[in-house]
C-alpha cells in the first residue's frame, strides 16, 4: 500500500511520518499512547500539541471506531519546556 | 474482543517480564499462549523505568543475571528482528563516602571475579568518560564499559512481536479479577471479558504483582514504591554518555541516543498509593542534581516528568518460582526496581522452569519462602 502521503512528517518533533504510523497501527497498536511508545510520537518538545488530533483521526480512520472512543493518551507535566536550571532555582524566591 | 476458552498457559502482565516470558515459552514449543495486560502492552513500570543494564551487583546472583543481561542484550536485536536501542556507555558509579566506596571496590572483586571487567578508576579518568562531570567532593569511581541502556518500551514490543510470530496471543484492556484453583492447582481465570481455563498462570503484573498473588490465595511480602523520572529535550550526544549512578548520591542520569537526557532517584517516602504521580519538590531537586553534577546542562529544557512503581521485596531480589501452595501459579516479580534489565534472562529462565527443564542459572534461591526462612539475600547496590 505504498503511498506518496506515507511520507508525510505527521510527528515534527520526532520526525515521524504517516507511513510509520500507519505500518504500526496496522500491527495493533491503535491507540496514542502505543503508538507514542513504540514509534515516539508526541515525546518531543511540543508534547503532542501538532500530532495527536491528526494521529487519532488516522487510528480512526483504520480501525473504524470514532475519534471519542479512542484513548487520547496521557498529557504529562510540565505543560511546555522549562530549563534545568530555572526548575533547579526552585519555585519559592522571586 | 473475544477471549479463548483455554489455553496452555496464561500470563498477566504485558510488560518486560509477560512479553519476554510469552516469547521463550513459545520459543520452547509451547502452543496456546495468552499474555492479559490491564491497560496496553507496556504501559507500567516497564514502559516508565530508567532504562538502565548493569552489571555492576553486590551479590553473585545479581552479578550473573546482569552479565547474563548485558550479553543478551547485545545480541537482541538479531534474536528478535528489532532494534532495542542498545547503547553501552558503561555504568560510571560514584561514591560520595570513605564505606560507599570500600563496598563498590568489595563489590568490584566479587564482579571481576565473576567475569564482569569492573574498575576502579581515578576522578580524570571519570571526566575522561563523562566530559564536564563535577564531582570534587566525591571519593572514589568504578566503572564497567559493558553496562549501558536500552530503550524498555522497543525490548518490550520486540518480545511482543517476535511473540506474535509464535503465535502467542496478546489482550490488552482485559484486566484478570481471579484466579481459579482447584485441588491445590491451578483451574483458571477470570477476567473483564471472560474466562479462560488453564493449567498454568504467570503472575508478571509488576506493581501489581501482590494483588495477583492474593487472586490465588497468596501473600507476598511485596510493596510497590512510586519512583519519579524526568527527561529533557534532545542535544547533541556526548553530555552524559555514561550511566552516572550514585547510590548515596542518590540519582542515575543518562543520554539516551536520540539525545533526551533521562534522570531520576529515589523519593523521600516513598508513595505506595499506586498512582503514578508527579511532584514539584521532585523536579527541582531533579534539576538540582543534573545541574550540579552536568553544570551545562543548565540551559537544557526538561520536556516530560513521569513516574512508576518499583515492586519492592525485603531483600530487593527478585521472586521466581512456582508457587507450593498452587500448583501451576508461576510468578515472576518483585524486581525492586531492576525487572527491565533483568526481563530477557528471567523471562528465559521461568520459562524453562514452568516446561519443567533446568533453568540455565539457578532460580532455586528466588523462592519467596525465603522470607519466612529468613534466607535474604541481601542486595547492597540499588538507587
Amino acid at each position: 500500500m505504498a503511498n506518496t502521503r506515507d511520507e508525510i512528517i505527521i510527528c515534527r518533533c520526532e520526525e515521524v511520518t504517516l507511513g510509520e504510523i500507519r505500518e504500526w497501527i496496522a500491527k495493533g497498536y491503535d491507540t496514542f499512547d502505543e503508538l507514542k511508545r513504540v514509534l515516539r510520537v508526541g515525546m518531543g518538545p511540543c508534547q503532542g500539541r501538532g500530532c495527536r488530533d491528526l494521529i487519532l483521526r488516522e487510528i480512526s480512520k483504520m480501525t473504524g471506531k470514532r475519534v471519542d472512543e479512542i484513548p487520547p493518551g496521557r498529557f504529562r507535566p510540565p505543560s511546555k519546556p522549562v530549563k534545568l536550571g530555572v526548575l533547579a532555582k526552585g519555585g519559592n524566591d522571586e | 474482543m473475544t477471549l479463548p476458552k483455554t489455553a496452555n498457559a496464561v500470563i498477566i502482565g504485558g510488560g518486560i517480564q509477560g512479553c519476554s516470558i510469552a516469547y521463550h515459552l513459545a520459543k520452547l514449543g509451547m502452543k496456546d499462549v495468552v499474555v492479559l495486560e490491564q491497560n496496553t502492552m507496556c504501559s507500567g513500570s516497564s514502559g516508565r523505568c530508567g532504562a538502565g543494564i548493569r552489571a555492576q551487583w553486590g551479590t553473585e546472583m545479581n552479578c550473573r543475571f546482569g552479565l547474563a543481561c548485558v550479553e543478551m542484550f547485545e545480541h537482541l536485536e538479531e534474536e528478535l528482528g528489532m532494534d532495542c536501542g542498545l547503547h553501552q556507555g558503561g555504568y560510571l558509579l560514584v561514591a560520595y563516602q570513605e564505606a560507599e566506596f570500600e563496598q563498590l571496590k568489595k563489590n568490584m572483586k566479587l564482579q571481576n571475579s565473576l567475569g564482569v571487567d569492573t574498575k576502579v578508576i581515578s576522578y580524570d579518568e571519570a571526566r575522561e568518560i563523562c566530559p564536564g562531570l563535577s564531582a570534587d567532593d566525591a571519593v572514589g569511581f568504578t566503572y564497567h564499559a559493558r553496562d549501558g541502556h536500552a530503550d524498555p518500551m522497543l525490548t518490550t514490543f520486540a518480545y511482543q512481536e517476535a511473540a506474535k510470530r509464535l503465535g502467542v496471543q496478546f489482550y490488552k484492556f482485559t484486566r484478570c479479577t481471579d484466579v481459579k484453583t482447584l485441588n491445590g492447582k491451578v483451574a483458571g481465570v477470570t477476567t473483564n471479558h471472560g474466562d479462560i481455563d488453564t493449567p498454568v498462570v504467570v503472575n508478571a503484573a509488576g506493581g501489581y504483582s501482590q494483588q495477583v498473588a492474593k487472586m490465588a490465595g497468596i501473600e507476598l511480602p511485596c510493596f510497590s514504591e512510586r519512583h519519579e523520572i524526568i527527561i529533557t529535550e534532545p542535544v547533541e550526544q556526548g553530555v552524559c554518555p555514561p550511566m552516572l549512578m550514585s547510590f548515596s548520591g542518590n540519582y542515575y542520569i543518562q543520554q539516551r541516543p536520540h539525545g533526551s537526557i533521562i534522570g531520576g532517584c529515589s523519593p523521600e517516602g516513598h508513595p505506595e498509593d499506586y498512582e503514578n504521580g508527579n511532584s514539584w519538590g521532585f523536579l527541582e531537586k531533579m534539576s538540582q542534581t543534573i545541574t550540579s553534577l552536568l553544570p551545562r546542562t543548565r540551559g537544557v529544557r526538561v520536556v516530560r516528568q513521569w513516574s512508576g512503581l518499583y515492586n519492592m521485596t525485603p531483600d530487593r531480589q527478585p521472586i521466581m518460582c512456582e508457587a507450593d501452595t498452587v500448583k501451576g501459579f508461576f510468578l515472576s516479580v518483585g524486581y525492586s526496581g531492576h525487572g527491565f534489565m533483568f526481563g530477557p534472562v528471567s523471562g528465559e529462565l521461568l520459562a524453562q522452569k514452568i516446561l519443567g527443564r533446568e533453568p540455565w542459572i539457578s532460580i532455586e534461591q528466588l523462592h519467596y519462602n525465603r522470607f519466612e526462612k529468613g534466607e535474604l539475600i541481601i542486595e547492597p547496590a540499588v538507587v
